[in-house]
Formats: structure tokens, sequence, C-alpha cells
């Protein structure tokens, strides 16, 4: 029997690489080390970014997985806010009770949104999930819900204290406990789709019919997708109020929901990691835009929006992976 | 010997009495003085991004003058795009990353509201509010928040005294931006009219800011009978307003408010004569009336802006609203003299008495340890074709 | 009834400028398959480019032209520099690039003209008709929208570029093998949605007041008319913005107040298209497997 030698591709190569793990060390080791390097401020917009990560990620499920496109998740993230603001001002719960019932309110509107939403598809879904986006801080007004929402004052809520027994200041509290949820949501999103069910939402994604002729539910998958997508961004929305302090109708509009398409775009459709990419782009590039132009900032920023298309037209995640394949690629196939 | 080495203590202990002094004035060196502020230079309310772009102008007018005693002053202006999110994230990089002295007019209620707690709970000024919101004169409970400019609810009064006095089986037809400002004049109105709103009030229709035209309202409020017309738009708004309640052959006596009642920027594209009869509340300059064009105060504020800002529109009364609060501030900081701590300046805020050339004559700034409400009167004014003719006297809602 | 007379009236007059923003969506996606989120304030540009011609004393006539044809050239530079190196990406990618075009062009506007509201001239008589129902630019607008929805419906019916453009846009491979030049085929599209816009935006200026904004809240209701209408049919474009305008209307009016006027429209809408997918007069698309 001839020895066969079967080459390790590139991708195999990079899954078991044990450059990986160190990788994954150093990250972790950076994540908890950041906050005592850099200011109360930049502790706050890692900790938004933080948010905006799990936001987009939540987003991506649901376009980049699994194909159905929204123009509208600003609305979960307001639905997600607003209920944590509510329940801590209102009723007295402590942040971190907040947030299961912020994910779980959200996972039943998404649900509930996704179910007609099955009869629509590409543009018009595009334009149903832009009416929701449109039409949330108009609810969030709404005079008859005022009691609720605070109306057009918003709601103002406290920052929450750490617990007594560290010794840091609450808005280094805030980041780690907003990263210790991200990394959970993380997990919970890879998980999800690294099997059975992730494998079921590309192919609902790239050819539905098939998909269906395979025996997918597609109702099933495509509204349950909805709802967990929208349960992701609701609990983003929700660590975002704690770590403003404040919701109201302004905070929620529609260029927020654009924001979040741009970031899921930008950072990588479909890729998990390109979440954090997007993150980081939507919380960091307006301020370097700002930076570079005082008179015309949002010009420089459709200019980086334009720039990144083109550089890395499948998001930074992608861009990167291309790099990482052309490296390694290089390497001569191990002998078997 | 002995001299050398007093000199050498005296040079020693005159470096730790600057040191702890300037830690405790942040923002302030002995050259400059650093303020900060957020104006929505994007988004929906770009409209009022010039008054940042004025005062920026001024100060630098200041600057080229030679400063506030021997002071340059730095003002830091961002965008916050009105996104109160985003207002927190800028306001908070000015206090704790550039570390500036005070936060001067930021705009916009939803984005002072988004740090009002903030601001107080960490003793920095929260001065001069671009906002006619009435909660930010409570020196009670926020010590460090002061607005400027009349409340919309202290306006709003000045109109339903005047609506009881004049025409008290008025039917009134209010047409308001659904939001905070929109929302707080309606109240302010309801209030001043207290027992009779209910009655005199018979059709209230909202506009949001993204709508294109306000057509349909206006043609609403015609049909449900009401003679008073109460105005509660930004400036495209109004002017569509007063265009399309003439077109349509409605003229009830139509009551404009404050923040859209400029000649340049509201009443020239809607058309001058399509605007007589306007009544509305004032408490400065118009820079497109002619009465005041030979004016001192007028003259100097045209040179400034031809000179600092040149691209602003001499028209829009905004630009002149900037100007006055930016010489407000400059006042503050004459008064401090020497001492730009906090609270020197939240107390020199707080005993304010003095007029500027730019407010009617008569009205003035004044401030005190209970009232902070630098500017409370305001005159009634109707637009008779070619300018705003005030009446009465200046009153207090 | 006199004033649902007048709610109606004032309805298609707003949605007349929905129609015309509608109509270049519709030009675009036929041309491209793409729906240009730029498109408005592509419009709005070309609004301030006229604007600056006729402050600078040229007389209107000429200014329009001026501004279309420029508009045309800029479409079709736009789509043969900007859109090119990314005309292989994916759709998504595709919508960025939209999106900041949109921001470019806004930003710039309010910097080069600030944010002061301007009046736009109109080539027709503003005075007010049928007793101050409806003013003569309204029917004026609304007349030049249907003629140039006209003008298209002819283009592409009657003439062999129309013909190839849509051709290059449902099927670029086969067009290819019958020599049609794609790239060209859609930057035509994009010049002559650019134009079409142009048109639209010096329609409803008059009306709105020009400033940079003056479209972000225009392209929604327009972008809605079109897909109620079907996106693949002008003239379904066109009633689609007439249908949303006064649908608008009478839901402010009378059913459910101005304060949620707009949630309940999108929400009908939705709800037509839940029923029917493909937009009232949209062609229903059978995918064989």
């Amino acid at each position: 029997m001839a020895n066969t030698t079967i080459s390790r591709s590139a991708p195999a190569a990079l899954a078991t690489a044990p450059w990986r793990i160190v990788v994954g060390v150093l990250l972790f080791a950076g994540a908890i080390a950041l906050p005592f390097g850099i200011s109360d401020y930049q502790a706050f917009q890692v900790t938004l970014a933080l948010s905006y990560a799990i936001a987009v990620l939540g987003l991506n499920m649901l376009t980049g997985f699994s194909g159905q496109i929204s123009l509208g998740h600003g609305a979960f993230y307001a639905i997600g806010a607003y209920t944590t603001a509510i329940l801590m001002d209102r009723y007295d719960w402590p942040y971190w009770a907040t947030l299961p019932v912020a994910g779980a309110d959200c996972l039943i509107v998404g649900f509930l949104f996704g179910l007609p939403a099955l009869r629509l598809e590409g543009l018009y879904l595009a334009l149903a999930t832009l009416a929701l986006a449109v039409a949330t801080p108009q609810l969030l007004k709404a005079n008859a819900l005022e009691d609720w929402t605070g109306g057009v004052q918003g709601i103002t809520i406290l920052k929450p204290d750490p617990p007594a027994f560290l010794p840091i200041d609450a808005d280094r509290w805030l980041y780690f406990f907003t990263l210790a949820v991200a990394a959970l949501m993380f997990l919970l999103a890879w998980n999800i789709l690294r099997g059975r069910i992730g494998r079921a939402l590309r192919a609902i994604r790239d050819h539905g019919l098939a998909a269906e002729a395979m025996g997918i539910n597609l109702s099933t998958y495509k509204a349950w997708v909805f709802g967990v997508s929208a349960m992701f961004t609701g609990v983003a929305g929700a660590l975002s109020a704690i770590a403003v302090q404040f919701v109201g109708p302004d905070s929620f509009d529609v260029f927020l929901s654009i924001r979040l398409l741009t970031g899921m775009v930008v950072g990588g459709l479909g890729s998990i990691s390109g979440a954090i990419w997007g993150a980081l782009f939507i919380e960091y590039v307006p301020n370097i835009a700002d930076q570079i132009s005082k008179a015309a900032p949002w010009a420089i920023y459709g200019i980086f929006l334009i720039g990144f298309m083109y550089a890395m037209p499948t998001g930074v995640a992608g861009g990167l992976r291309l790099l990482a394949r052309r490296l390694i690629g290089r390497r001569p196939p191990s002998n078997g | 010997m002995m001299t050398r080495r007093l000199i050498l203590t005296a040079a020693l202990l005159g470096t730790f009495a600057a040191g702890p002094a300037a830690a405790q004035t942040p923002g302030v060196t002995a050259t400059e003085i650093k303020i900060g502020q957020t104006q929505p230079y994007s988004g929906p309310a770009s409209s009022y991004g010039t008054i940042g772009k004025v005062e920026t102008a001024y100060f630098k007018m200041i600057n080229d003058q030679g400063g506030i005693n021997g002071r340059k002053i730095n003002l830091i202006s961002l965008d916050d795009g009105y996104s109160p999110p985003k207002t927190v994230e800028q306001i908070r990089r000015l206090v704790e990353q550039d570390q500036v002295l005070l936060i001067f007019q930021s705009l916009g209620t939803p984005p002072n509201s988004a740090i009002h707690k903030y601001m107080n709970a960490k003793k920095v000024p929260q001065l001069f509010v671009a906002t006619g919101a009435t909660k930010w004169g409570d020196p009670q409970h926020f010590p460090w928040t002061m607005g400027w400019q009349p409340s919309y609810q202290t306006e709003a009064h000045i109109y339903a005294k005047y609506l009881l006095q004049t025409k008290p089986d008025a039917k009134i037809g209010i047409l308001y931006q659904n939001d905070d400002y929109g929302k707080d004049y309606v109240k302010g109105l309801k209030d001043g009219l207290g027992d009779k709103a209910a009655k005199m009030i018979v059709s209230e229709v909202s506009y949001e800011v993204t709508d294109p035209t306000i057509d349909s309202q206006i043609v609403t409020l015609k049909g449900s009978g009401a003679d008073v017309f109460f105005n509660v738009t930004i400036p495209k708004f109004a002017a569509q307003a007063i265009r399309k309640a003439y077109d349509i052959d409605w003229h009830p006596l139509h009551i404009l408010n404050n923040v859209s009642n400029s000649i340049g920027g509201v009443l020239e594209p809607a058309g001058l004569d399509k605007s007589v009869g306007l009544l509305s509340a004032q408490y400065f300059k118009d820079p497109a009336d002619p009465i005041y064009a030979q004016e001192q105060g007028m003259k100097d504020w045209v040179a400034f802006m031809k000179k600092y800002y040149p691209d602003g529109n001499l028209a829009d009364a905004f630009n002149v609203y900037g100007y006055l609060v930016a010489q407000t501030m400059a006042q503050v900081f004459k008064q401090c003299g020497n001492d730009l701590s906090r609270e020197n300046v939240m107390r020199q805020a707080a005993s304010l008495n003095m007029s500027l050339p730019l407010l009617f004559d008569g009205i003035k700034i004044t401030t005190s340890k209970t009232d902070f409400h630098p500017i409370k009167q305001m005159r009634l004014e109707k637009f008779d074709g070619k300018r705003w003719v005030p009446f009465g006297e200046a009153v207090t809602g | 009834m006199e004033s649902l007379l007048h709610q109606v009236l004032s309805g298609l007059a707003t949605g007349g400028i929905y129609a015309s923003m509608a109509l270049a969506l519709v030009m675009i996606y036929q041309a491209t398959h793409h729906i240009n989120f730029a498109q408005g304030e592509m419009a709005m540009a070309s609004t301030y480019l006229a604007w600056s011609l006729i402050d600078a004393g040229l007389p209107y006539w000429l200014a329009f032209v001026l501004t279309v044809a420029l508009s045309f050239v800029a479409g079709v530079a736009i789509e043969r520099i900007v859109l090119r190196p990314v005309m292989n990406a994916p759709v998504l990618s595709v919508i960025i690039v939209f999106i900041g075009l949109l921001v470019i062009f806004n930003s710039l506007a309010g910097w080069i003209f600030t944010y002061t509201i301007k009046t736009f001239p109109t080539p027709f008589s503003s005075e007010p008709l049928l007793g101050g129902l409806i003013s003569t630019h309204e029917v004026g607008a609304m007349a030049v929208t249907l003629t140039v929805l006209a003008l298209l419906y002819l283009f592409f019916r009657y003439t062999p570029l129309g013909l190839a453009m849509r051709a290059a846009a449902q099927n670029p491979v086969s067009s290819r093998l019958c020599g049609i030049r794609v790239g060209w085929m859609l930057a035509l599209g994009w010049g002559l949605a650019a134009a079409i816009g142009a048109v639209a935006g010096m329609m409803i200026a008059p009306i709105v007041f020009l400033d940079p904004n003056m479209m972000s809240g225009v392209l929604l209701y327009a972008f809605a008319g079109a897909l109620i209408g079907g996106i693949d049919n002008p003239v379904g474009a066109v009633v689609g913005g007439f249908i949303v305008g006064v649908l608008e209307n009478l839901a402010g009016a009378y059913v459910i107040g101005t304060e949620l006027k707009l949630s309940f429209a999108l929400i009908v809408i939705v709800g037509v298209l839940v029923v029917k997918p493909s937009g009232l007069f949209g062609r229903v698309l059978v995918s064989r497997v």
C-alpha cells in the first residue's frame, strides 16, 4: 500500500495551531489588564464597544449566518435598554438581574416579529425592519406609554457600585461585568452556530429551497433565529443603558440600526470575531474622523467606510482570514 | 548666604503654593482656560450647529484681543449628533481626559438630561445650557447646572396671559414638535391658561423632525376651527407653516415660538408678506431688523461676524444668540479674576447683574444663589412685514 | 367633507414628492438590482448645485438643464469610479458603500452651504389653486413626475438602449454574450437615476425648503412607496408613492393622530407586503428549483 500523505489544508492548520492558544491566552490577559492601564473615560468607551460587539453579534446571527437582513436591530437594543432602565428606576431591581429579563422580552418580541417576517424576502424584509427602527422612537415617546418610558424626558439610572470586597471603582467594575457577559454571550453564540443549528442556518442562507427540501423547517428556524438575535441585541442594549446611565427616545434613532449594520459588514458577515472588529469600528472611527476634520467629520467617516469596503469587502474578519491563509498556506504540507 | 537661602526657600515654597492651586483648577493654567461643549454638528438637529461655531469664533476674537486677565480661552466643541449616549461619551472625555474647567452651552434637552446627574456628582459646572427646558434652574438640587435663556414654559406663560387678556374666547390650535422642546411649550401654555385650557385648546397636532412637510397638520388645524395658532416648530417647519397657512387662506392669530422667529432664517424664506401679523416673544435684537442696523452693538456684531465667522449667516438670529451667551461667559471669567476654581466660577455665575447691547433695552441678565435663570423677561412683538415691533413691557412669564 | 378632500389632496401633493424619489430608486434598482440609499442625498446635492447656479445669476431653466446634465455625468462617474471596485462584492458591502456616499454628501453639503434653510424657486407660480386646497407648484411637480415616468416607460419599452439596460440588469452574463457593454449599462442606469433624482430634488425643494437634511425623511417613504407598488415597476412605484402620502395624511388626521401616524403608516405598509410580498403591482417571481 502506497504511503498516502494527507496534506493539511490551511484552515485545519489554523484550527489546531498552538499559536492560537497563545493568542487566546494573551487576549484574555490583555482584557483583564486593560482597564488598569487606561483612564475611567477610556474604560467607559471600551465598555460601550463591548456592548456594541454583543449587539453586532446578534445581528450577525440573523443576517450573516441566516441571511435575513435587518435594518431595525436598534429597536431591540432600545427594548433591552428600556427594560433595564424601567426595572432599575421604577422597581429598584439590581442591575445584573435586569439582564435576563431584557434578553427574555427581546427574545419574545423578536420571535413575534420574525413570524410575519417569514413571508418577506430581501428588500421587503429590509423595509419592514427599517419601519421597525423608525417607529421605535415614536413609540417610546407616545403619551400612552409615558408613565413607563418617561416619554420624551427619558429615564436616568444610577451607575451600579462595585461589590464591596473589590478595590476597584465603578467604571472598571462595569467593564469587567460587561466583559464577563460578553464572553458568555460569545460562547453561547459560538456553541449555537458551530453545531447543527449553525449548519442549518447557513443552509437556509445559501439556498433556502434546497434546505427545505433536505428537511429543515424553514419557518421554525427563521423565526427562532430572529428571536435569538433580538435577545443578544437586547442584552447589549441593557448593558449600554447601565453604562450610559440614561435612556431616551433620541438615543435609539434609525441611525443606531444603520450603525449596527455597518459594524456587522465592516467586521465581517458570518463571522463571530467580526463582531468585535465591527464594534471597534463604530465606537472609535467617528472619534478618529472628528480629529481628522472638524469641518466635515462625517465625510471622513464615509471615506473610511468606503475604504474599508474596497480593501476588505468581506469585512475585517474576512480580510484577516485571507491574510492568514496567504501566510500560512506557504508552509509545506506535513507528511502523514 | 542667608539671602540666597531665603530666596531659594521662597522659590520652593512658591512652587508648592502654585502646585496644589493648579490641581484644584483643572483646565486652567497661567495662560489658558480650557472649556468644553457638545453641539449637534451632524444629525437632524444640525441647524443648531452654527451656535457652537459662532461661540468658538467669539472666543477667538477675545483671544486676539489679549484674552481675559491674560488667559486665552480654548473652547473645545465636540459633535454629539444630538444623541445622548454620544453626549455622555464626549462630555466624559472633556471632563476626564481633556480636563476642562467647565462645560459651556451644551445643546439640547436630551443630551443635557443625560449628563445632568454626572455633572453635579462630579461637581463640574454645566453652565448656560443651550435649551429652554425649565428644569435647569434648580440650584437646590442641581447646584452645578445653570440655564441661560428664558425657559419655554416662561415664554408660553407670557402667551397664555396675553390670550386670557385679549382673546379670552379664543379657539387655540397647537402644532408642536414631538419632543421635549415641543411638549415643554405645550405644557407651559396649558399651565398658563389654567382651567380654561381644556376649553380653549381645540386641536393639538404634532410632527416628527424627520417629516418632510407639515402641510397635513395645518389642514387639520384649519379644519378644527381654531382662530389662534400656537406654532411650536423649528425654523424649517415654521417657514412651511407660515406659508401653508397663508396659502390655504387660514388667517388665525399666529403665535410663533422664540426659537423660530428669525427674520432671515424663517420669515424671509416663508415670505415677508405672508408673515404679517405674526406674534412672538423676544429678548434680543434680530440681526435682519433694519432698525437696529445703525446701533453700535449691532455694528460690532456684524464686524465680528465678517472677520471671525465669515461663513456664518448674517441674517440668522442663532448667531446673535450664541454671541450673547459667549459674552455672558466672558463676563463670568472677568468676574472670577484669578480664582478660576470651579466653585468660584459657579459663585460668579450666580452673581450676575449685567446688560448687553444686543439684548432688548430693559432686559438684563441677573442671577443669584436662588435664581439660576439668567434671563427671565421677554417682550411681546408683532411682525409688520418688515420688522418685529415690540409692544408692551418686558414681562416675566 | 371639505377637510377630507383637503387632506387627500395634501396627501397627493406630499405623495408626489415620495413618488418622484421612488421613481429614482426604481430606476437604480432596474438598472443595477441595488437600492441606492444615497439617492436622496445625491438629489439634495443636485438641488444645491442648481441653487448655486441660480444664485450666480443663471436663469431658472438654464440652471435646471445644466443641473440635470451634470447630475447625469456625476451619476455615471460615481458608478464607474466609486462602485467599480466593489462590483463583485456581497450585496451588503455595496450597501455600506452607499451609506458611505450618503454620509459624505450630507456632510459636505452641510459644510459648504450651512444648515440655514434656503428658498428654491419654482418654474410654476406658487399661487394656490382650488381655493387653497393645493398649490400650482404642487400640481406642476406631480405633472413633471408623471412626465418623467412616461418618458422612462417609453425609453425602457421601445428603445434598443432601454432594452439593453434591462437585459444587463437581469442577466449580465447572457447580455455580454449578446454584445451588450454591461459595465456601461450600469453606469448609464446610475446616470439616469441621478438625473431623475435631480429633477425630483428641484421639484421638492420649493415645497419643503432646501437644507442638507431635506431628503432624509423622504427616502424612507420613497422606499416604502416603491416597495408597496412593486420595486420592478416604475408605474407601481409612482402609484405607491402617492398611496403612502395619502395614507399617512389620512392616518394622521382621522385614524390615530399625528403622534403615531408614522408608525401606523409603516405598519400598514408592512402588512400589505406580508399579504402581497411583491407589492401591489409587482410581478410575482416564481423560482424554479
